[in-house]
């Protein structure tokens, strides 16, 4: 039943698959292209006005006066825009494809908040301070949700459908929090800590973070890209991917794998970040069709896009004050979740 | 042929029904394997079995429990009056109740335990009755209000006016209520396309949820020390410092919604068969359906208006009973007493069985995670229906 549903959703994607390549080829280009535009906006625009003469100069090392200062600062959030933005596109595209449902995001699978909560626990009782730490905990924290939420959502007739997906994803969370607040409680001098983490933003990026966690996403990217044949195959269907030699279960783990440590590491750092995963990839297929080894680096681009534009507003709207990225990613992302849902034909329950 | 005899045989001996239920399951598995057909045979079997259920109500069983539900709720409220930093006997506590003036209890069990406990009880009512008749409208154990994002919208409303307005929090109540309501309506409008499906209601609610919870922690990071340690209290639920006047409107939303709702309880059973069935058996179900959405709402948000957005009542009441009663008749008064006594006994425990006082949301919402996980293994045991 679920196969027949996914099948029919896919139908009119797989239609697009051959667009001509060189057209794709053009269209990832000139997302770079965009996307180098909005580097340059995000060290430019901030509470503090620079120059270009101070941009110039915080990039030859130059680092004395606050002008230059702020942009030495800017640097490292920027370049984690991009990286967790990167990251949390194509997590959501591959859990997207090995979960064959158009609902799967990290945010509503509610594993950022599997993630969070393992941080808080070693924070709380291991007394964790270093980034490099909190990645293999996030990680963990991460794997441990998503095989129990979608473990979760297999039960009953009909396997894992999108709504029950979703259901047990909101659900679980819920749970997750409740022990979040347990646990920071009574802990007056981590829960500011915590806290401020938890709201998800790239504000607070240092250098030694990225380069901690740069190792891990770029295993996830490259485990991403290899799988991207094999989610081609399971789109298909189980049966008939496996006919085709495809060996189902062994795809899917890998795949599923390399989403958790994208998405695990990248939370590890920026705190939880919802919806990227969710809108990227589908506005991605618009674009690309459903071929998954086109689909992977079009959601990386667009992710990286998607989050350092979503920085830069949040730095304009609020100014001087600053509104962090998850804020504004739910804000776009829920409003285009309720467009999908509408427009889909959700199957029954 | 044996297996519609099985089937039949159910049917008729309700109070049997595991048992059979197991080889009726094993027997159709096997016969589908071997034939293909007859899925249309087993589905009637379902429904027949599904309207024994809704009327035949084995009326002894349930009466049983619904008084043993009762006691324990008796039991958990005199101890959650009695117990505490200083002990009370019960006859002082009688005294309070009878309004005499008992030196040092009248403060502290008339004052601080009495409108607590009250407001438990009759707020574990407006989540269990209001969660179990979402959970059997939209088909599903885990579409309760507080998931389908209902609280959510009662939770954004009243931060927002603790922050931005500073509001006592009588004020409060009422801006958590209409927003709740206003809420539910966005997610029933938006969810309308020739009709409303419950599964789109569902999925639109959790988007609707997360955006209102974006708004719920944007509120928070601009709050203000002071005003901070009271949204986030309200955030987790909690009966901290409840005074009579908090529970007043809770009892009226109680009595007015829980009458509606309950009146639709047959209508809302039925409508468990399917929207054709039931309309063929002779439901409204569009009637039925904004009716029990409207009373829920109202149920959930006063409740959350007094006790905050308390995780979870809602969505495990009506499992639990489900399991406990067996759905003999209705499951809304068996869910509405056990999310009573869930508030009680998560708010006593909370109190005062740790060695820091926990906010009953915290209890109840760790709770749920072992529930989630029990329906993993339980599941992998026998292909029960989730």
């Amino acid at each position: 039943m679920a196969e027949i549903a996914a099948n029919t959703s896919t139908t009119s994607d797989t239609a697009k698959l051959w667009y001509p390549k060189r057209y794709k080829t053009l269209a990832l280009i000139l997302l770079a292209i965009v996307l180098l535009a909005l580097l340059v906006a995000s060290i430019k625009i901030g509470s503090r006005e620079v120059s270009w003469e101070e941009v110039l100069a915080a990039f030859s090392g130059n680092v004395d006066d606050i002008g230059t200062g702020s942009v030495a600062k800017r640097i490292p959030r920027t370049m984690l825009a991009v990286l967790a933005g990167a990251a949390l596109a194509v997590s959501g595209a591959v859990m997207q494809g090995v979960t064959r449902n158009p609902l799967a995001d990290p945010g509503i699978l509610g594993i950022n908040m599997g993630a969070t909560l393992a941080v808080v626990i070693g924070i709380a009782f291991f007394g964790l301070s270093a980034a490099i730490s909190y990645i293999w905990v996030a990680i963990i924290g991460a794997a441990i949700t998503a095989v129990m939420v979608y473990a979760i959502a297999s039960l009953g007739h009909g396997g894992a459908t999108p709504i029950k997906l979703a259901l047990a994803g909101t659900a679980t969370s819920v749970a997750l929090v409740s022990f979040i607040t347990a646990v920071t409680l009574p802990r007056n001098d981590i829960a500011e800590n915590v806290r401020s983490w938890q709201i998800g933003g790239v504000g607070g990026a240092t250098m030694d973070g990225i380069i901690a966690v740069v190792p891990f996403l770029l295993a996830g990217f490259l485990i991403c890209l290899i799988c991207a044949s094999k989610l081609n195959m399971l789109a298909l269907g189980d049966e008939l991917a496996a006919g085709l030699g495809e060996r189902v279960a062994i795809a899917r783990g890998v795949s599923a794998l390399g989403a958790v440590l994208l998405c695990g590491a990248a939370t590890a750092i920026t705190g939880p970040i919802g919806f990227v995963g969710l809108i990227v990839p589908h506005a991605c297929r618009l674009l690309t069709g459903a071929d998954h080894r086109w689909l992977i680096p079009f959601s990386a681009v667009s992710g990286a896009i998607h989050l350092v534009a979503a920085d830069v507003l949040g730095r304009i709207i609020a100014r001087p004050a600053e509104l962090d990225v998850a804020i504004i990613t739910a804000l776009i992302g829920a409003p285009f979740f309720i467009y999908i849902v509408r427009k889909q034909k959700v199957r029954s329950l | 042929m044996s297996r519609k005899l099985i089937g039949v045989k159910t049917a008729g001996a309700d109070d049997a029904s595991s048992k059979t239920e197991a080889i009726t399951t094993i027997g159709s598995a096997g016969i589908i394997n071997a034939v293909g057909i007859n899925n249309t045979a087993d589905a009637h079997i379902a429904t027949a079995k599904k309207l024994t259920r809704i009327f035949v109500r084995s009326g002894f069983r349930r009466r049983l429990l619904l008084g043993l539900f009762t006691v324990l709720i008796i039991i958990g409220f005199i101890t959650s009056l009695m117990f505490g930093h200083t002990f009370y006997s019960i006859d002082e506590i009688i005294r309070v109740i009878m309004g005499e003036k008992v030196p040092g209890a009248s403060f502290t069990v008339g004052t601080l335990r009495l409108p607590r406990a009250v407001l438990a009880v009759i707020a574990g009512f407006c989540f269990g009755l209001s969660g179990a008749a979402f959970q059997t409208m939209l088909r599903n154990p885990l579409a309760s209000p507080d998931i389908i994002g209902i609280s959510a919208g009662a939770s954004a409303a009243a931060v927002f006016a603790i922050v931005v307005f500073s509001l006592s929090s009588a004020a409060v109540s009422l801006f958590a209520v209409v927003s709740g309501l206003a809420v539910a309506m966005i997610v029933y409008l938006l969810s309308y396309r020739r009709g409303v499906e419950g599964s789109r209601l569902i999925l639109i609610g959790i988007g609707v949820a997360a955006m209102l919870d974006s708004v719920t922690t944007y509120l928070m990071s601009q709050a203000a020390q002071w005003d901070l340690q009271e949204a986030m209290r309200w955030l987790t639920g909690s009966l901290n410092g409840t005074t009579w006047n908090q529970v007043v409107p809770v009892l009226i939303a109680l009595v007015v919604c829980g009458t509606v709702l309950l009146s639709q309880a047959k209508n809302l059973s039925l409508s468990q068969l399917g929207d054709d069935a039931a309309t063929a058996l002779g439901v409204r179900v569009n009637r039925t359906r904004l009716l029990v959405i409207l009373s829920a709402v109202g149920l959930i948000s006063f409740a959350t208006a007094a006790a905050g957005p308390v995780a979870f009542v809602a969505f495990l009441s009506g499992p639990i009973a489900l399991r406990i009663f067996k759905s003999d008749g209705s499951n809304l008064i068996p869910a509405a007493m056990v999310g009573a006594l869930l508030m009680l006994v998560a708010d006593f425990l909370g109190q005062y069985a740790f060695g820091i006082r926990y906010p009953v949301g915290v209890l109840t919402g760790v709770l749920g995670a072992p529930y989630l996980i029990y329906l993993i293994v339980r599941t992998n045991r026998g292909k029960g229906g989730a």
